[in-house]
């Protein structure tokens, strides 16, 4: 006698037996998400990631906004307050007879003079009030190079008075201003880097993934002398023989230049890899037997499955590019001022004397590099693990 | 559940070994939960064999796992009882803590577990002997030189030649067989009470697949082992179990007696099954088409060398995939090629198409062999764009529906993709073919706009298909086209294609390792051993009256899915 579970009694079932997560759920939505849209729906389940995207949005918009959103211009020096200390915000003010008004201020500094060595050291005021409002008049600039503009975000409302919330310099200039300006630099010489990288990367690496033989065998060859170059005396090299009359835009491009020249090994790698891969899938010998060009292949069936992957590749390479231009800035064969990069910050930060007594200068720039490569890095994880949706 | 107390109702209590009662699995996925196992009970029974039956995704893995309580995030236990019973008082698995010590003592000395995947489940960087010393020292605190001596001993029981010296080698020197014969010394190494196989000849060829189920089968009775044998080959269970459960869904649909199950079958899905399996024990009755005409393909002593030279030219080494094969395709016929792994079948089948090129030989295409004309083009001199001519008339259906889509094409776009580099259809003309195309394998039109992701393996062949008929060929070839597949869905995919032969007179040449899939589709079978085609024949006398001496034995290594008539007991054994 065979046993008959006594479930068979209901409607027969057709299919596994699924229950929402939550009600109102509906299971079938994902049957017609596309890849991109269940890549999203993974990445965006990583709150990390969501977050480190948004810092590293937010650093691209100050850097876009740089003009506008720093206080004073960079290059503009205070000789009457050198190596003043940060001063803090604060919302209200007691007048004589004490009564609390509401008043945007910073407070002023008060000067001492070292009776032996005659070094002049600033400190904090409390008494004295430097009013500070929103969208303020300040010194003229260009928005973007174009526009006139004299309007601020934040700034002290009479000109003339210091308002130096991270503190200043050697030279009075205003560490806010100049992180504000080097954010701009910084982050966009990654950006730079990384897409010319991504250009040899890819496109090497596609080369020598799909062809194979001796074009895989030189592009291989040739990722292993560039990875065993000394970076550090190359860039030495390549940086003094860079003519000292070039502008220091001009020497910009050419650092970014020398910088992916060397880094696009690692996505090149990658894509090689992927390449191997996919090549070997049956969906790819179904295009070549369909008809389809060897270019078809490549650019539609191979390239839109590496896509996610690159964009994640990327998002890892470009903070190395940001520490490749602190290192280089900060050894002084990078950028060099007048351009503002928080490499070039930190080159104010090199002694331990300066350390000791002015630290914003070394903290600030730092944490910058630190907040913005961990934003990427995170961003970088979480877009790799999404770009996988069918793994795990 | 009134009725699982009375599961084993002519069993003594005493002989049982282990029980499950209202065993249930969830699945906490990303969008929704997924009841894997639902109320599951059933007995193992000393010296029997209970066969879990079901087909993929039924849960019938998961209850193992289960029941070694190895089951990891996100799915997770959420009732039942697992009982133990031995020597001592009866253990309640399910309430051993997570990894605790208790569950690590049972799993493997008490329960041992075969896998599907020898491979995977052996380490790759140590010997097979230092990973069997290691679980007897483990479980069953002997010395080394006693783990050593005892290692060398079960290797002698699971049929592997000189045990001493195969000891001292890694899993990826041994063969397939041989992995699954040291994967079972080292499930028996602790003399477990319990045997759990999970799929343990599925990677296997049907001969090899013989004499593993043997080897099993003997040492379970030698030691008096309750076994689970988890399969979806109904003729394994058939030739194997004692009592049967069958998997649907997560729930267990029927179960009882091998013989009841097979010729008595109470539910609606039990009868499906069993009558999918019968069904492909058949021939398809079909006259076979006219073969007097010009044949349409040809493959004239083709043969594939792989090796390597070393710079100078010179060769290193070399292997002969495929050695010196003649065949011939005829209009409307249909041309299985059968053989085990390594055969060459799939290396013949790409070199018909020329995704492999030829070492020697020639292949030789009729186009209008159909009307009588003979003129003949060479395949394997063609120029590219000829080929590609070729290729749009002699096309290929893939063995795996995962990964021959592309995962980012919408089915409109796979369908539609050689329609639109041949330059035949595009705009609203396009979906219009695509449409009739998936009308033509039975897939609805707003299947469209959808990715693969969201169908399942049978529909995502079906397809496959779709796109081979997208250019109106005349010859189709089908590499293991429905090896992946269930076998209810199985059968359906192959009436899909005869019926799409009479409609759109095509041509197949089927390359499988099924033989009963080959016996339901084939006019004519041709037999791969070892490169070169040892037998050709009709189906039917392939497989009722084999010739040579490996097709008897592939033939009688084949599991008859009938309990009445057992066929790999008396099986013929082939030494080459």
């Amino acid at each position: 006698m065979t046993l008959v579970s006594h479930y068979d009694d209901l409607a027969e079932e057709t299919g596994p037996a699924i229950s929402p997560l939550k009600p109102g759920d509906d299971p079938d939505k994902i049957a017609v998400a596309s890849q991109w849209q269940l890549i999203r729906a993974r990445f965006f389940a990583n709150k990390v990631a969501v977050v480190a995207g948004i810092i590293v949005l937010l650093f691209y918009f100050v850097g876009l906004f740089a003009e506008f959103l720093a206080p004073t211009i960079p290059s503009k020096a205070q000789p009457r307050f050198t190596y003043a200390p940060p001063q803090s915000l604060a919302f209200f003010v007691e007048d004589a007879e004490g009564n609390r008004r509401f008043q945007l201020h910073v407070k002023g500094y008060a000067m001492s003079v070292d009776p032996e060595s005659l070094r002049r050291s600033f400190t904090i005021d409390p008494d004295k009030i430097v009013p500070v409002g929103f969208f303020v008049k300040g010194e003229p600039y260009k928005m973007w190079g174009v526009f006139e503009m004299e309007r601020r975000l934040l700034g002290a409302i009479n000109k003339r008075d210091p308002m130096n919330l991270l503190g200043t310099d050697s030279l009075g200039r205003d560490l806010l201003s100049r992180v504000i300006y080097g954010t701009r630099v910084s982050m966009s010489i990654g950006l730079i880097g990384v897409a010319s990288s991504l250009i040899i990367g890819t496109v090497l690496g596609a080369l020598s993934g799909f062809y194979g033989g001796w074009v895989d065998l030189s592009v291989q060859r040739l990722i292993e002398i560039i990875s065993a170059m000394p970076t550090i005396p190359l860039w030495l090299g390549l940086a003094a023989a860079i003519p000292i009359t070039w502008s220091p835009l001009k020497v910009y491009f050419v650092i970014t230049l020398i910088v992916s020249l060397l880094a696009w090994t690692g996505l090149a790698r990658e894509v090689r890899g992927r390449f191997f891969a996919l090549k070997g899938e049956d969906f790819v010998t179904a295009a070549t037997l369909d008809g389809s060009s060897q270019r078809r292949v490549i650019f539609r069936h191979i390239l839109p499955s590496l896509t996610s992957h690159i964009l994640a590749v990327v998002t890892l390479a470009i903070p190395t590019m940001i520490v490749a231009e602190t290192a280089l800035s900060f050894l002084g064969i990078g950028l060099k001022a007048p351009v503002v990069s928080w490499g070039v910050l930190l080159q104010d930060a090199q002694n331990i004397r300066t350390v000791a007594t002015a630290p914003w200068l070394l903290i600030w720039p730092c944490l910058a590099v630190v907040v913005s490569v961990l934003s990427f890095n995170f961003l970088g994880d979480g877009l790799r693990d999404a770009a996988d949706p069918y793994g795990h | 559940m009134q009725q699982t107390a009375n599961i084993h109702e002519h069993t003594a209590a005493d002989d049982l070994a282990l029980t499950v009662r209202n065993l249930s699995v969830d699945y906490h996925l990303r969008s929704h939960i997924l009841h894997a196992v639902r109320d599951v009970s059933f007995d193992l029974v000393k010296g029997r064999t209970l066969a879990l039956v079901g087909e993929s995704g039924s849960g019938k893995s998961v209850t193992a796992r289960a029941l070694l309580r190895i089951i990891d995030a996100p799915a997770q236990v959420t009732s039942g009882e697992i009982t133990l019973f031995g020597p001592d008082a009866p253990l309640r698995v399910d309430e051993m803590g997570e990894n605790s010590r208790e569950v690590r003592a049972i799993r493997g000395k008490r329960i041992g577990l075969i896998f599907q995947e020898p491979m995977s489940s052996l380490s790759p960087v140590r010997t097979i002997g230092a990973q069997i010393v290691e679980s007897l020292r483990l479980h069953r605190k002997m010395t080394v030189a006693e783990a050593k001596a005892e290692t060398v001993n079960l290797l002698r029981q699971v049929e592997i030649a000189q045990p001493e010296q195969m000891a001292d080698r890694y899993t990826f020197e041994f063969s397939g067989g041989m992995r699954q014969r040291a994967m079972i010394a080292m499930a028996l190494a602790c003399d477990p009470e319990v045997l759990i196989a999970d799929e343990p000849t599925t990677a296997l060829d049907v001969t090899t697949q013989a004499e593993i189920m043997d080897l099993i089968a003997r040492l379970q009775h030698q030691r008096g082992m309750a076994m689970m044998l988890i399969t979806h080959d109904l003729g394994l269970v058939a030739e194997m179990a004692d009592d049967v459960a069958v998997m649907r869904f997560g729930r267990i649909v029927e179960q009882g007696p091998t013989d009841a199950i097979f010729h008595d079958p109470q539910t609606a899905y039990t009868r499906r099954l069993i009558d999918a399996t019968m069904r492909l024990e058949t021939g398809h009755n079909r006259p076979p088409p006219p073969m007097d005409g010009p044949p349409l393909l040809s493959a004239k002593e083709v043969s594939k060398y792989f090796g390597e030279a070393t710079w100078r030219g010179k060769k290193k080494w070399g292997i002969t995939a495929v050695d010196g094969v003649s065949l011939d395709l005829w209009p409307g016929e249909n041309l299985g090629i059968v053989g085990e792994s390594g055969s060459g079948k799939t290396t013949l089948g790409k070199m018909l198409l020329r995704i492999v090129e030829p070492s020697t030989g020639k292949v030789i295409w009729r186009p209008g062999a159909g009307n009588g004309d003979a003129a003949e083009r060479d395949v394997t001199a063609m120029p590219k764009e000829a080929l590609k001519g070729y290729r749009r008339a002699v096309r290929l259906v893939f063995q795996d529906p995962f990964a021959s889509l592309n995962p980012r094409m919408t089915v409109k776009q796979v369908v539609g993709d050689p329609l639109i580099v041949a330059g035949l259809a595009s705009g609203s003309a396009l979906e219009d073919r695509v449409a009739e195309l998936l009308d033509m394998v039975g897939l609805p039109r707003d299947a469209m706009e959808r990715y693969p992701h969201a169908f399942s393996g049978g529909q995502r062949q079906r397809i496959g298909i779709a796109r081979a008929l997208a250019l109106d060929p005349e010859i189709i070839i089908a590499d293991e086209a429905t090896s992946a597949l269930d076998v209810s869905i199985r059968a359906q995919i192959l009436d899909l294609l005869l019926d799409l032969q009479k409609r759109l007179n095509l041509s197949f040449v089927f390359i499988a390792h099924d033989i009963s899939v080959v016996r339901y589709f084939c006019d004519r079978v041709a037999v791969m051993h070892r490169g070169k085609i040892v037998e050709t024949g009709t189906a039917e006398q392939i497989i009722t009256d084999p010739q040579h001496d490996y097709t008897q034995s592939l033939i009688s290594a084949v599991p008859n899915p009938d309990p009445r008539n057992k066929r790999m007991a008396s099986r013929i054994r082939f030494a080459s």
